[in-house]
């Protein structure tokens, strides 16, 4: 479904992407995983236009999507679920979702919202309140209940987990393998090393910009190199 | 007394709402002061006044022509001075001055194509006054206040309801997350610019029938007084360029009334400088404008 090809991307002198090459086929979870500042952010921007990659493809279903303005790649039904969540603080919950279904002019939009509002009750209690007066859990929910109204194809999450309770988190991931299971492709990038490979099928690992490893989500658990650097030695992946 | 300057004061101080409801605007979505605004606001002024003058048109008339006149200059003024230098990603304070260089070249103009002496608008509104109770209010105070109330009472209800509205709204927010949403943001800043300059211009007729002079040096005047209630309202804040224009307006109307005609914008700043002593972030500003990121 996805294809990158030897991209890089720069930021003025640096190169924080040193050309990675990675796939996300139809269908699955593919987990994206690395330390801070390994480049997990940046590979997200690229894809989505926020920042324009120097070289490298970008493929889309087929379409060389590089380079393209942000409201184009979601046109074809890429959603970015950002890091830091990205709530639009001034508006209300009812609103934020409305933005996520900016481009749809189909007739069901109200039903998707209700979709999202059993998906995550507590936004629907709160459905009236200001995006920024809700908790940081809440506006997880929030930001992936958005990306969902654009009924994306792929659905990137940019650090779901971060900063939130291990109770959140569990239901977060739980809630991210749902939608898989529901037919939406998903590109997941993650520092929780431990859940993001317990749900994906495929992972990569970026280090310093560049991808030192791949293949399924079990082959890269039981990588020693990973179990070391990532999963707390030897004993951590029972 | 009392009454009839207040009346006085809030015909003047709409105008001031509308000509910082543009700064407001482009402020909220750009993060820039946009220093050409008052010299867009004297060209839909002179806009107004030849069409009046010259073509004989109805005064509605002639505000809707300077606006179509002001939404195009301000659609040159983004084009040109704004955003080849936001592709470049450079320091907010090149698009101020890229902008002051826009307001010079618009005051080069104007004097060049319309000369240096002030104009009146043809006597066609003037002669009605009507009374009500205290107050006596003449025909071009109704339609200023009309119009300027209409427009923000539109402003308001179309940035709250409509999508392209709430488009905006969440493009002053941040422009990169409304992009990941769907919105063609370089399309919302174009829209967010020329219908600030369209206000400013509609704005510009209003204070020339109030005036009843329009010369090419009154935008920078204006523009000085739009920047104080952006200011004084809170930065980006739509409520609080309303209230301050008008908060603005009546001030300097009752400093004139009540003695002290030549410190009339002395009194008016000295109470900004003082209300913004007490809240520094302007009368409506959040203090932390991010929310919960």
């Amino acid at each position: 479904m996805l294809k990158i090809n030897s991209l890089v991307t720069s930021y003025g002198s640096i190169k924080a992407l040193k050309g990675i090459d990675l796939e996300v086929p139809a269908g699955s979870i593919v987990s994206l995983i690395g330390a801070n500042g390994a480049g997990k952010t940046t590979a997200m921007k690229s894809l989505v236009g926020i920042i324009k990659p120097q070289s490298g493809t970008i493929v889309f279903q087929g379409q060389a999507i590089q380079g393209w303005p942000s409201h184009k790649v979601v046109g074809l039904g890429v959603s970015l679920v950002p890091e830091g969540r990205r709530i639009l603080a001034r508006m209300s919950v009812l609103e934020n979702l409305e933005m996520g279904a900016y481009q749809r002019q189909d007739m069901e939009i109200q039903a998707d919202m209700e979709k999202v509002f059993s998906r995550f009750p507590i936004l629907a209690e709160r459905r009236n309140q200001l995006g920024g007066t809700l908790s940081g859990g809440q506006q997880q929910m929030l930001a992936i209940g958005r990306a969902l109204m654009a009924r994306p194809k792929l659905l990137l999450l940019d650090e779901p987990s971060m900063g939130l309770a291990p109770l959140v988190v569990a239901e977060i991931f739980r809630v991210i393998q749902d939608i898989n299971r529901e037919g939406t492709t998903v590109l997941l990038v993650e520092q929780n090393v431990r859940q993001a490979l317990k749900i994906a099928h495929y992972a990569y690992v970026l280090e310093t910009g560049k991808i030192v490893l791949h293949g399924t989500a079990e082959e890269v658990a039981h990588n020693p190199r990973v179990m070391e650097a990532y999963l707390g030695g030897a004993k951590g992946m029972k | 007394m009392f009454w009839q300057q207040l009346v006085n004061g809030l015909t003047l101080g709409s105008t001031y709402s509308l000509v910082a409801l543009g700064y407001t605007l482009i402020m909220g979505v750009l993060d820039i002061v946009n220093m050409a605004h008052g010299e867009i606001f004297m060209f839909g002024a002179f806009t107004g006044l030849i069409l009046a003058s010259h073509f004989h048109v109805n005064i509605f008339v002639a505000m809707l022509g300077a606006a179509l006149v002001g939404s195009l200059l301000g659609i040159i003024l983004e084009r040109v001075a704004l955003r080849p230098l936001r592709r470049r990603a450079v320091s907010h304070l090149a698009p101020l001055i890229s902008t002051i260089g826009v307001s010079i070249f618009l005051e080069s103009v104007a004097l060049k194509v319309f000369g240096p002496e002030s104009q009146a608008f043809p006597q066609t509104l003037a002669g009605k006054i009507y009374t009500i109770g205290p107050m006596q209010i003449s025909l071009v105070q109704v339609v200023i206040l009309a119009v300027a109330f209409g427009l923000m009472l539109i402003l308001r209800f179309w940035l709250a309801r409509t999508k392209i509205g709430k488009a905006l709204r969440a493009t002053a927010e941040s422009t990169e997350t409304a992009g990941i949403l769907g919105v063609n943001t370089n399309l919302i800043i174009v829209l967010t610019v020329s219908l600030a300059s369209g206000l400013g211009a509609i704005a510009g007729v209003l204070v020339g029938l109030t005036f009843n002079a329009v010369e090419p040096t009154m935008g920078m005047s204006m523009g000085l007084k739009g920047l104080a209630v952006l200011i004084l309202g809170g930065m980006g804040n739509i409520t609080g360029a309303m209230f301050g224009g008008l908060i603005l307006g009546v001030a300097e109307v009752f400093s004139v009334a009540y003695g002290a005609s030549s410190y009339r914008d002395a009194v008016a700043f000295g109470m900004i400088i003082l209300i913004l002593f007490v809240r520094p972030q302007g009368l409506f500003g959040a203090k932390d404008q991010t929310g919960g990121r």
